[in-house]
């Protein structure tokens, strides 16, 4: 900041300083270097006073000595050469009977942080190491780190290291806790100060005589040990289980994470352990200090991830408070969509629709959010609450609804009469560009069921001149297509205007692009514009449908008491998306709604001229396996219910019909290895999926178990009359792939004549793979019969799988 | 590990700078404040990130107190730390504020020196620090108890007069050297209540949380006992004693008390250190002993020329003898709500419209238990509409009440070992 007068004020202070008279009064002296210190925290420029500052410290007043200290270890950076005329009376006070000067030259002699003053400071702090106040034996036990990092390419010393190690016996609680500080830093290349068995139980027993900051380094040095033996892991945890239920927060969080860490490959002993710290961690949900509720909120969070109902019965305590700050209301409404039961829906919602008229439009807008969440599994509600918070007629309020409802119809699409009926006249009050978009999207889809959509519209393209939002013009477009789609008598002449105008007056490219796109669409006829607007309505995934399950603790542990909970965008927030939910949902194919009809010949082109994601060989391989011309196609659409229904209704009439031995489907079983498949990201295994069409509904996350992912496709070969649908489960259940006969027997009925093959095929790849690899089973149904279709397929996913899974090995 | 510390006020001016490692330099606080200053609401992030930098801040006396930090630095630890600091500061100086730190910022240099080194905390305990602290404290006003008397406290004199007001306790505990010792032990019982009440005035929430502080200002206390009721029980299932038992569900201690005579008589003994404690926390949730002691009746309505009427009625269930100070009550009205008028039923009442949060402010000064207020305001609303009602409401209520905790809890009787010469004074504080 700058500071008007700074130089007046350093002159000043200089005459002052060097003033015979006030050098000789102690308190004048003192209250002159008070106020340089006043200036130089204000953010003055304070270092033309150096040399008067270091006569300075030669004196017998300790509060003048600490004060001048502070100021020459500011600056000593800036003025090197001066800097050595106060290691002088640094070293005579180290020889000071008294224990506090001591400590305190030797602290700031380490604090100058001048490499050319090392040499003058090694020797008393080799001193300090054996002086007989433990206060000394703690500033030098750390000057040491301070020193090694000074010169960090220095070889470290020996003889320090092992002193440095014998004082971890030392009766001082402070100096055995700075020591394991200095050593972590010292010997960080190593991986720090060695954990040992014998380290260990001597730290554990010393632990109680430290205070809070002290147990909780300890506790976190402690997280590098690995126990020998399963006793001796239960003897430490039942040791620590008073600080895991410490009424202190960072000795819970501490040992917590050591827990965790600890008890790494024993899942069950880890949900314990979160089940006994949820007491410790609601009493700090409830502390005084606003900062440590949010922190434990946040951590609530984490371990919510893992057991859902931890929390269940004390929903009351996530209600918000009247004056609590804006972050911890919203994090406190995470929560309370997660705690969402039958019996507690009732009072959350009516609490939620509480904070809905906050007078922070962000909690507001949370807690519409929120209302939306639990509209999911909770619909008709919800819809009444947001449908009454139209009422309101105020912009934010109704923005938030209008993007809550897109979301909540993109997911179940049973809500959509509801929520047709509550758009009327709700673009009167919105005024943000994220708000129209979204009903713009809405009425888009829905068009043909709001009857006043052509007018709403008709509303927007007037007024698409002055509009300055990108994503309101796209949007726009696009729902003006569709509506002509389903209402063309109405929206005809619109569409017209609208696309002239984005054609001929449009300044931005990305509108123009899609305008001219749109037109020449037009002239391919109306079923060929019909094919590429009319996509989906709804999440492709059955995320609803199977939910979300608990992770294992593994997946959060390392994040746990670090500051990762705590920042902004570090949860998932999954509803939060912005723009239309289609293009949030397919990221990584823009340009989804146009190449739904790829063939197997352009396969090997996109393979080759791709993102550099399968290699060449692999596009070989895929082109080498496909034998006849198979092509798969997404269309026609299935839609989640749809899957599900046919999934079932097949796996039912498999049984049925295996007696009776004559079907119109088939489906098979089949055993891939692809280790890694299952640690892939969904969206990487999403986007290589849909490379060749084949449509993933619903994946369970990475690195959980059994892994599944649910997919789609339909297959035509060339010489073959009709289209095939085939649904497909890939399953890993992280066992030994079963053996071949268990398969057989499951799976003779159905397989027939081709089984027989594949059962050889298996075999050979198993007898080529080493035995323990793990395998990925796929099921696959086929509807109708059609076998060389069926294999066909099989191969194309075969080589996807090992692609991708050469690919993250 | 704690890379940088700096105290801000909340207009971005540097009170206090110190960088432990040296290592991040460049201008942290500017970087922060900026960060600050560029969020629209008044309220920004516990943690904020600047290219590899971690701000790690909370806000106390109206302060920024900020540390920077690694990534993988346990949060827990780094805001206990921060709110102890800002504790310690209070001890020392006497009370929290800008003036204040300001005024002391080189009694604060020394105690950050001695608090951490190298940006590892060394201790935080005032018994080990008043050993190292060289540096008086100054503080904006000498105070003393005697001046009570001429200040007409909430204009009842008769039992006013053995209330200590709040400012009682913030004086610096190490002035006693100077002032020739002032010896003095404040013990607060401080609860905080959180009800929600439906529409139909059926009770739906009630939760308090409670603690016990000690600010000790004697230079010598080895042990000090604490009785509580006898009937104080904790938890569902424990009953003690006949009648209205006072109950509690969760207690905690601070790890200096010693509870040998806690389960049979309810006593706690401690050796307080000097400045202050809290001594105990709890927790009740859902059934309280007593009823609140309020009941706010509302009614609202719109009248014939579009204004917003809103007549309240606020009863105080206290027993007649007790009476809530400092009452305030926010009631939010709709957005856009432009002019106020108001008709209260006693001079010393007021009530203002704050647009910022929109919300009006009803403020009595003092409620005494049995009595009944009310209040009528007539708002402004233009374009009010039926939906707007929607808007008003919850009200929140805040208030202070001397003498009187909603679980009941009490202290019996303060017992100081070695005894202290010269004739006691007992005072009861207004929290």
């Amino acid at each position: 900041m700058p500071y008007l007068g700074g130089e007046e004020t350093v002159r000043e202070l200089r005459r002052a300083l060097s003033n015979p008279n006030v050098q000789s009064d102690q308190l004048r002296y003192r209250n002159t270097i008070l106020k340089v210190i006043r200036a130089m925290s204000q953010g003055v420029d304070m270092s033309g006073l150096f040399s008067e500052m270091v006569k300075a410290c030669a004196t017998v007043d300790v509060v003048q000595k600490k004060l001048v200290y502070v100021f020459l270890c500011s600056y000593a950076a800036l003025n090197p050469e001066l800097s050595l005329l106060v290691i002088n009376t640094l070293r005579k006070d180290c020889q000071d009977p008294n224990p506090m000067v001591r400590s305190l030259a030797l602290r700031n002699m380490t604090n100058l942080r001048l490499p050319s003053l090392v040499e003058y400071v090694e020797q008393p702090l080799a001193a300090g190491l054996r002086d007989r106040a433990a206060c000394v034996r703690r500033v030098a036990v750390l000057g040491w780190a301070k020193l090694h990092n000074l010169q960090a390419s220095s070889e470290i010393d020996a003889a320090v290291v092992n002193e440095l190690y014998s004082l971890l016996r030392d009766p001082d609680p402070v100096v055995m806790v700075n020591c394991l500080r200095a050593l972590e830093e010292i010997l960080k290349d190593e991986g720090g100060v060695a954990i040992n068995k014998p380290i260990t139980h001597h730290l554990l027993n010393r632990l109680k005589e430290c205070d809070i900051w002290g147990q909780c380094q300890v506790l976190r040095v402690l997280q590098r040990y690995r126990p020998q033996s399963e006793d001796e892991l239960f003897d430490i945890l039942s040791l620590l289980d008073a600080s895991l239920v410490s009424p202190h927060p960072p000795i819970m969080a501490a040992t917590l994470s050591l827990f965790l860490s600890l008890c790494s490959g024993q899942p069950a002993v880890s949900l314990a352990a979160l089940e006994r710290v949820r007491g410790p961690l609601l009493a700090a949900c409830g502390s005084g200090s606003r900062e440590m509720r949010f922190t434990a909120l946040c951590h609530i969070q984490l371990l919510l991830r893992s057991i859902p109902g931890l929390m269940g019965a004390h929903y009351k305590r996530f209600f918000c408070g009247y004056a609590e700050p804006a972050y911890i209301k919203q994090r406190k409404m995470q929560v309370l969509v997660e705690l969402v039961n039958d019996e507690n829906v009732a009072m959350l919602l009516d609490e939620l629709k509480g904070y809905c008229t906050d007078v922070n439009a962000e909690t507001a807008q949370a807690a519409i959010t929120a209302i939306g969440r639990i509209g999911r599994s909770y619909s008709d509600r919800c819809l009444e609450i947001l449908t009454g918070l139209l009422g309101l007629k105020q912009d934010h309020i109704t923005s938030a609804v209008v993007q809550t409802m897109r979301d909540l119809v993109w997911v179940c699409p049973q809500c959509s009469d509801t929520v047709c009926f509550a758009l009327e006249g709700c673009e009167e009050t919105l005024q943000d560009s994220q708000g129209r978009q979204a009903l713009l999207w809405l009425l888009g889809v829905y068009g043909e069921r709001v009857s006043s959509a052509p007018y709403t519209l008709e509303v927007f393209i007037d007024g698409v001149r002055s509009e300055a939002s990108l994503g309101v013009k796209m949007e726009l477009l696009t729902a003006t297509m569709r509506l002509f789609l389903c209402r063309p008598a109405e929206t005809q002449d619109m569409l017209g205007r609208l696309l002239h105008y984005c054609i001929e007056e449009e300044t931005d490219m990305c509108v123009r692009d899609q305008a001219l796109l749109y037109y020449r669409l037009l002239h391919c006829g109306i079923e060929e514009t019909r094919k590429v607007l009319q996509g989906r309505r709804s999440d492709p995934s059955l995320g609803v449908l199977i939910g979300r399950p608990a992770e294992p603790v593994s997946q959060w542990a390392r994040s746990f008491n670090t500051l990762e909970p705590l920042r902004q965008g570090s949860i998932e927030t999954e509803s939060v998306s912005r723009g239309s939910p289609e293009h949030t949902m397919f990221d990584p194919k823009p340009n989804a709604d146009l190449s739904n009809t790829l063939d197997c010949s352009r396969i090997e082109k996109v393979h080759s001229d791709g993102d550099g994601r399968c290699s060449d060989s692999s596009a070989d391989i895929l082109a080498s396996s496909v034998a006849a011309p198979l092509s798969l196609s997404l269309f026609p659409a299935l839609s989640p219910e749809e899957f599900e229904r046919l999934w079932l209704q097949q796996l039912a009439l498999h049984a049925e019909q295996e007696e009776a031995g004559k079907e119109d489907f088939v489906w098979m079983e089949e055993c891939v290895r692809c280790p890694t498949i299952p640690r892939c990201s969904p969206q990487s295994l999403q986007a290589a999926m849909q490379l060749v069409n084949i449509q993933t509904l619903a994946f369970t996350p990475p690195q959980t178990l059994p892994w599944r992912v649910y997919l789609y496709t339909h297959t035509c070969l060339d010489d073959a009359p009709h289209s095939t649908l085939i649904l497909g489960e890939l399953l890993y259940t992280g066992e030994e792939p079963q053996k071949a006969e268990v398969h057989k027997g499951s799976a003779d009925g159905g397989v027939g004549a081709e089984g027989i093959e594949d059962e050889q095929a298996r075999q050979g790849m198993e007898a080529t793979a080493d035995g323990g690899q793990e395998a990925v089973k796929v099921t696959l149904r086929q509807q109708p019969r059609d076998d060389k279709a069926l294999k066909g397929f099989l191969s194309i996913l075969t080589t996807v799988l090992h692609t991708l899974s050469s690919e993250r090995a | 590990m704690i890379s940088q510390i700096f105290i801000l006020s909340s207009k971005g001016d540097h009170l206090i700078y110190k960088d432990f490692r040296g290592e991040s330099g460049g201008d942290a606080v500017g970087v922060f404040y900026e960060k600050v200053t560029a969020l629209t609401g008044d309220q920004p992030p516990v943690v904020m990130s600047h290219k590899g930098l971690h701000f790690v801040h909370v806000r106390q006396g109206g302060l920024y107190w900020v540390a920077t930090t690694t990534a993988d630095s346990s949060p827990f630890t780094i805001i206990e730390f921060l709110n102890r600091l800002s504790a310690l500061v209070k001890d020392y100086c006497g009370s929290l504020s800008e003036k204040s730190v300001q005024m002391n910022f080189a009694l604060i240099y020394e105690l950050l020196d001695e608090a951490v080194d190298y940006g590892y905390i060394q201790t935080t305990s005032s018994d080990v620090l008043k050993n190292f602290i060289q540096t008086e404290a100054v503080s904006s006003r000498p105070f003393s108890l005697f001046d009570l008397s001429n200040v007409g406290l909430f204009g009842a004199e008769t039992q006013q007069s053995k209330v200590a007001p709040s400012s009682a306790a913030t004086r610096p505990i190490q002035s006693s050297r100077e002032q020739g010792g002032k010896s003095e032990i404040f013990v607060d019982v401080i609860e905080r209540m959180s009800v929600v009440i439906g529409s139909n005035g059926m009770l739906m929430k009630a939760d308090v949380e409670g603690e016990i502080r000690v600010k000790c200002y004697l230079p010598n206390c080895s042990e000090m006992r604490i009785g509580l009721n006898e009937e104080f029980s904790i938890g569902k299932s424990q009953l003690r004693g006949y009648g209205a038992a006072v109950r509690v569900d969760e207690v905690s201690f601070h790890q200096m008390v010693r509870l040998d005579e806690f389960d049979s008589h309810r006593i706690l003994r401690l050796c307080p250190s000097q400045g202050e404690q809290m001594v105990m926390q709890y927790q009740l949730s859902d059934d309280l002993p007593s009823a609140p002691p309020f009941r706010l009746f509302p009614t609202i309505e719109r009248d014939s020329g579009g204004r917003l009427l809103m007549y309240l009625k606020l009863r105080c269930d206290l027993p007649p003898k007790s009476a809530a100070i400092n009452v305030a009550a926010t009631i939010p009205v709709p957005k856009g709500s432009l002019s106020l008028s108001q008709e209260l039923s006693s001079p010393d009442q007021s009530a203002e419209l704050k647009p910022q949060s929109r919300a009006v402010v009803w403020k009595i000064p003092r409620f005494t238990g049995g009595m009944q207020l009310s209040a009528l305001f007539k708002l402004e609303v233009p374009g009010l509409s039926s939906a707007s009602l929607l808007e008003v409401g919850p009200v929140g209520l805040s208030f202070e009440l001397p003498k009187l905790t909603a679980t009941g809890l009490q202290i019996r009787f303060l017992r100081l070992s070695p005894v202290q010469p010269g004739p006691s004074q007992r005072w009861v504080r207004v929290p």
